[in-house]
């Protein structure tokens, strides 16, 4: 075939409408959030004081971390489905969320008296939280996987790696609603682990799922 | 010359994306010769056939043109596969040559004949169900429109239109792997 004869081929086929780029992200990202809502809520839901802890600066700060995070990551993916790849500029946005996180545990470091600093970090629940962010987060990073698919990455495990990272950040921010241990110790380790070890799945997975 | 390229491109694909088939093929005539240039240029040994990797980069410019934003420029967005395709295509050919190195002596020893025979896309081609195949062929290789394929195949046009673009996209995949 030569490649006159291809591209008439593919004029012909001009007619046919895929999902733009933005639109397939806005879906993604709904169906993450409504994936990840419905496993949390099957498998744990929140804490019985959930509503009332509001007021507390270590619970709100939880949900900040995570919330800020998620927000980078979705916004470096969306920009690394394209071929084009992500713009450098944003990626120091990906920092905000380690920076936040550096200091709370800095600021709890100072308001809680030395001795008291392992017990805080080891908390009462890091195994169920190692259990369920990942597995609320599974679902979330398949559609993100997903959404990387119809796009066009040109660097795969590293997207893989986003989409991973944005998973892990909802899954935390649903399961922080249920977890009763609030010190950023706990979060610095516990939460990050559970996220990197998403974020390393989906860089594992993406050079195979993604592939174009 | 890059800038008015761009503008030019832009506007094409801009009203291909609409649906207007004639522009859409001259965006994809233009395309095809600044990547065969990009492409050359850095083929610099033997291994990797640039019109391959130019045809692989038509069809991934076509299966992911959802992917260019149209506030965004055309030329970085169409370097970028092109480049991606290049690598694959290299690391591809990398992997045969491990493979088979005495197929590889023996091609080179041959007289270059019918070269569009010998394209990748053909070999794809060759692999696609019998139904998308009749209607890949009839439209590129006979140059026949959806209509008349649709008669000749005794198919409506949706029929021949959905065969045709999954023909497309499973030849994307096959690409190379044949």
């Amino acid at each position: 075939m030569k490649t006159d004869d291809l591209i008439r081929a593919l004029a012909a086929d001009a007619g046919h409408r895929t999902l733009p780029q933005g639109r397939t992200f806005m879906i993604a990202g709904g169906a993450a959030i409504v994936l990840a809502a419905v496993v949390f809520a099957i498998t744990l839901g929140p804490r019985p004081d959930a509503l009332q802890s509001l007021d507390s600066l270590r619970y709100l700060f939880k949900f900040a971390v995570m919330i800020a995070l998620a927000g980078s990551a979705f916004a470096l993916l969306r920009a690394g489905a394209r071929p084009e790849g992500g713009a450098s500029g944003l990626l120091l946005w990906l920092a905000l969320a380690p920076l936040l996180l550096l200091a709370g545990v800095l600021l709890e470091l100072f308001a809680v008296p030395s001795a008291d600093w392992a017990r805080q970090m080891i908390g009462t629940n890091s195994r169920v939280c190692l259990t369920f962010i990942p597995l609320i987060g599974i679902g979330p990073l398949a559609v993100f996987l997903l959404a990387l698919r119809h796009g066009a990455p040109t660097r795969l495990a590293r997207a893989g790696a986003l989409a991973g990272l944005l998973a892990g950040a909802l899954a935390g921010a649903f399961y922080a609603a249920h977890c009763p241990d609030d010190s950023p110790l706990f979060v610095a380790v516990w939460y990050s682990l559970a996220i990197a070890g998403l974020s390393g799945l989906g860089a594992l997975l993406a050079p195979w799922i993604a592939r174009w | 010359m890059s800038g008015r390229d761009e503008g030019e491109l832009a506007d094409l694909l801009r009203a291909g994306l609409a649906g207007d088939e004639r522009a859409y093929a001259r965006f994809l005539h233009r395309a095809a010769g600044l990547v065969r240039t990009y492409v050359r240029r850095r083929i610099t040994h033997g291994g990797v056939d640039a019109e391959d990797v130019v045809q692989e980069t038509l069809l991934a410019l076509h299966l992911k043109r959802h992917t260019w934003m149209a506030d965004a420029p055309v030329l970085p967005w169409m370097f970028a596969i092109a480049r991606f395709k290049l690598i694959d295509a290299f690391r591809r050919r990398g992997r045969r040559i491990e493979v088979d190195l005495d197929e590889v002596a023996e091609t080179l020893a041959q007289p270059e004949e019918d070269q569009a025979s010998a394209r990748d896309v053909t070999r794809a081609l060759d692999t696609l169900a019998p139904g998308q195949k009749a209607v890949v062929s009839a439209i590129s290789v006979e140059g026949h429109s959806i209509a008349q394929t649709a008669q000749a195949l005794g198919m409506n046009e949706t029929a021949v239109r959905v065969a045709l673009h999954r023909g497309l996209a499973a030849l994307a995949r096959r690409f190379g792997r044949t």
